[in-house]
């Protein structure tokens, strides 16, 4: 009898890149839903938007690249890309900047780098970088939550935003939309307004903002699956909370009058759904144990010095593509000891 | 030197694996000898080493125990006839390495008289010296029987001055190989004894014998054998925890002393040596009973064998002879392995004979293997890293080896890569890795071989120029003697001219 020979091990493997991307959606749909809730429906827009232009730029970019087309679309990565960086959109965000995005995300930061597993920057924070700076009026008007909204747009007023970027005549831009409370308080703080003085403004809930830290509670529940299903390890989100805790918490103690509690920068923004999906991204950042609890260290502090100091109200995203450019040497410089060595 | 006993603490390793194992199906008969078949296949070379000078030709009639090649130094073991009967031939016959390769083997038809010849055991062992017993192991055949087939000898002898325990390895971490915990159970006794004979061969005080902390059975049957030995004082058995590679030398010593054995250094330089539980007990056989290796336990099993058990096997035996003991395939084999399937190698054929160190034969199915699914590019996801018990970077190593940037590769410690597979195991990618490490380990051994035959090249080279310009100086020296002659001749004819000018002088005079 004739066997076939192969090299060991001798089983069948235990997960698969686009097993592993498609948890990492399924850890997302709590998140989701609740911001559909406190926001609306825009978020369905933005993520059927961005998927969509997402995989159709993958597939044209694999094509004019002579590679499987259907092997790469079938890793799921496009559409990880895609809803990540939908979720960093304001709901009524015009069509086109999910095209921009996705041209930045998709075509550049990753096909042109060499697709899948070459791209030295983060995919969905490379895109929203680049419609952030070229557009930052459209991606400052943020809907009002549920509860504080005259009436949230739907499913047809929301189309008609996000394709037409008018509302229809019952609906107002100016009393649906406002600033992210985000925004708000670093507005505030540079108009020496005390902390708790911006803080009583309505939009701010208990920790964050209204509807916001609720969102950032659902991040880290379908975290807490991809830590269980060991998608992802405890490493960077430990590492990223933690360090934004032990940053803020005495510049909080000392000063809390200017700056805000560690819970306001945790609940607020994009810091949950970074530390456990986006800081996360294996591709673009360490590998090593030490290395990831080095990355996500330097994402909080550089997150927290850009919302202090920078010239926007969330840093995340640039903090993240400012630590995916150190993580090839941290990753060196985190090297663990070989055995007997 | 630091001392380094295994205490009563069990360590971790690094990284590592916990797989489902598939062993008590193996474990449900004891121990069974199979009917003696038509021809046995005895390879001249069963270990790391070089095999010694045939003693036998076509036709001869051996005897059960008598040596068929010659022992040499330490790497020389010598193999011995495991029945009686007629040699056939000496022929190249299918083997596991290399892979799809063959070996020189000994066809053996036996008689099935199992005639012996005379057995010497070594008298009152206790006392004698390490040397005398050193020796009588490797006359004896003994080479490591877990796998890798190191002679016991070349272990053992050597000056160690701090060695101080045997480790006798037990931990059988591979999902579906029961040889070793069977010959616990059966033969507990046996295996104490040859640890003990191990360790005042290589004069050490004690023996532990590591088990996994599953091997509930073995543990009793163990201390019940010590007990009845009364060695109480000088054997330990310790469990250690059930994770892949567990069974593997440098993570077992770890995982005993908490130490890791230098990377260009021995176990011994701990103070330790680790021998495989059935080598211990063919030490026994040999010294207690003058038997030399000729048998060892396989298991058979896998969802492709209809009756999973573990064989009392002469060495020689071809698989294909136990497969058909064990109630033959149970469904379409799509891979034969000896070994486990996490470090096991696929055979081609299952004409392939056992060796020394042959311990499982496993039959997977396509449901276990399942078809190779293609590979996708490296996510970087880190999941290798984290499993690695060598604690080397398997995702850089394969960056480093696709690019063929191998010295790289080696500064990143290629070498120190033991191959276990659990990398590959969990490889989203599903990317070959240990085949990159292996291709890549190839080629650095290639290129230091070629290193140093450049080296010899150019020294040869250097000769050659040495030895051109010599002769050319040598030729250009005899050219110059040659002008220096004929320099002569016009110095006659200056005289010769002299003499006529001379004469023209005397005739105007």
């Amino acid at each position: 009898m004739k066997f076939e020979l192969a090299g060991a091990p001798h089983q069948p493997p235990a997960a698969s890149v686009g097993g592993v991307m498609r948890q990492v959606l399924y850890a997302l749909v709590p998140a989701v839903a609740a911001h559909v809730w406190f926001f609306g429906y825009g978020i369905l827009f933005q993520i059927a938007l961005a998927v969509g232009f997402a995989v159709a730029f993958e597939a044209i970019m694999l094509k004019l690249r002579d590679r499987p087309i259907g092997l790469f679309l079938s890793d799921w990565s496009a559409v990880v890309t895609g809803v990540l960086f939908a979720l960093c959109m304001p709901p009524l965000a015009p069509w086109w900047i999910a095209a921009v995005g996705m041209l930045f995300a998709i075509v550049i930061a990753k096909q042109l780098y060499g697709g899948l597993g070459y791209n030295l920057f983060n995919p969905a924070m490379v895109g929203f970088a680049a419609v952030i700076i070229a557009f930052p009026l459209e991606l400052s008007q943020w809907l009002l939550p549920r509860s504080l909204s005259p009436g949230l747009p739907g499913l047809l007023e929301t189309a008609q935003a996000v394709f037409t970027g008018r509302l229809p005549a019952t609906l107002d831009w100016d009393s649906v939309t406002g600033a992210t409370p985000l925004d708000q308080l670093r507005t505030g703080v540079r108009e020496n307004l005390l902390v708790t003085e911006v803080r009583s403004a309505p939009i701010f809930g208990d920790f964050g903002g209204r509807g916001w830290e609720w969102i950032a509670n659902f991040y880290a529940l379908g975290g807490i699956y991809l830590l269980w299903k060991r998608v992802i390890s405890w490493h960077v989100p430990v590492a990223v909370i933690a360090t934004t805790v032990m940053i803020s918490m005495p510049l909080w103690l000392f000063g809390p009058d200017t700056n805000p509690s560690p819970a306001q920068h945790i609940f607020s923004g994009a810091l949950v759904l970074a530390a456990f999906f986006i800081a996360t991204d294996p591709v673009s950042g360490c590998s090593t144990s030490k290395g990831k609890l080095v990355f996500g260290a330097g994402v909080a502090i550089l997150t927290l010095v850009i919302r202090r100091w920078g010239g926007y109200p969330d840093g995340v995203a640039f903090a993240v593509l400012l630590m995916n450019m150190g993580a090839p040497l941290i990753d060196r410089l985190t090297r663990p000891r070989t055995y007997g060595h | 030197m630091v001392e380094a006993l295994p205490g009563d603490r069990i360590h971790a390793f690094p990284g590592g694996l916990k797989l489902r194992h598939h062993k008590a199906v193996a474990c449900e008969h004891p121990v069974k000898r199979p009917a003696l078949p038509d021809r046995l296949y005895i390879q001249i070379l069963q270990h790391q080493g070089e095999s010694g000078e045939l003693l036998v030709t076509d036709g001869d009639r051996v005897r059960a125990g008598q040596a068929l090649t010659s022992a040499g130094d330490d790497f020389i073991v010598p193999e011995h006839a495991p029945t009686s009967g007629t040699i056939e031939t000496i022929t190249d016959h299918p083997a596991a390495f290399p892979p799809g390769g063959t070996q020189r083997a000994i066809v053996l038809v036996p008689d099935g008289r199992d005639e012996w010849v005379e057995c010497r055991p070594v008298a009152d062992w206790h006392n004698a010296s390490p040397g005398t017993l050193i020796d009588h192991l490797h006359q004896s055949g003994l080479a490591g029987m877990g796998g890798a087939m190191f002679p016991t000898a070349a272990k053992l002898r050597g000056d160690w001055p701090q060695l101080r325990t045997v480790i006798l390895n037990g931990a059988e971490c591979e999902p579906w190989i029961a040889c070793d915990e069977m010959l616990m159970r059966e033969r507990a006794q046996d295996v104490i004894e040859g640890g003990l004979i191990l360790a005042r061969a290589a004069g050490a005080e004690r023996v532990v014998i590591a088990i996994e902390d599953r091997m509930g059975v073995v543990d009793d049957r163990l201390r019940a054998a010590r007990q009845a030995l009364g060695a109480e004082d000088s054997v330990r058995i310790r469990k250690v925890f059930t994770v892949y590679p567990e069974g593997g030398e440098r993570q077992l010593i770890q995982a005993l002393t908490g130490r890791e054995v230098p990377h260009d250094g021995l176990p011994q330089d701990l103070g330790v040596v680790v021998h495989n539980v059935a080598t211990a007990a063919a030490a026994r056989d040999a010294v207690l009973e003058g038997r030399p290796l000729i048998e060892r336990i396989v298991t058979v099993t896998g969802p492709g064998i209809a009756q999973p058990r573990n064989f009392l096997t002469l060495i020689g035996t071809p698989f294909s002879h136990l497969v058909d003991s064990a109630g033959g395939y149970a469904e379409p084999v799509s891979r034969l392995i000896l070994g486990g399937p996490m470090s096991g190698t696929a055979l081609a054929s299952d004409a392939i004979p056992v060796t020394k160190g042959s311990n499982c034969i496993l039959a997977l199915t396509e449901r276990e293997t399942a078809p190779t699914q293609p590979t996708m590019p490296c996510i970087n996801c880190g999941e290798c890293v984290r499993v690695c018990p060598a604690r080397l970077l398997p995702q850089t190593l394969f960056r480093l080896i696709e690019a063929e940037n191998l010295d790289a590769a080696a500064d990143y410690d290629l070498s120190d890569c033991i191959e276990c597979g659990c990398c590959a195991a969990v490889c989203p990618s599903h990317i070959p890795l240990v085949d990159y490490y292996r291709h890549g380990k190839d080629e650095l051994v290639r290129r230091r071989l070629d290193r140093r035959r450049a080296a010899l090249a150019k020294r040869r080279y250097e000769a050659r120029e040495e030895r051109l310009a010599r002769q050319k100086a040598e030729r250009q020296a005899r050219r110059k003697a040659r002008e220096e002659k004929l320099k002569r001749p016009e110095k006659a004819q200056d005289e010769i001219q002299a003499a006529i000018e001379r004469a023209k002088q005397n005739k105007k005079t």
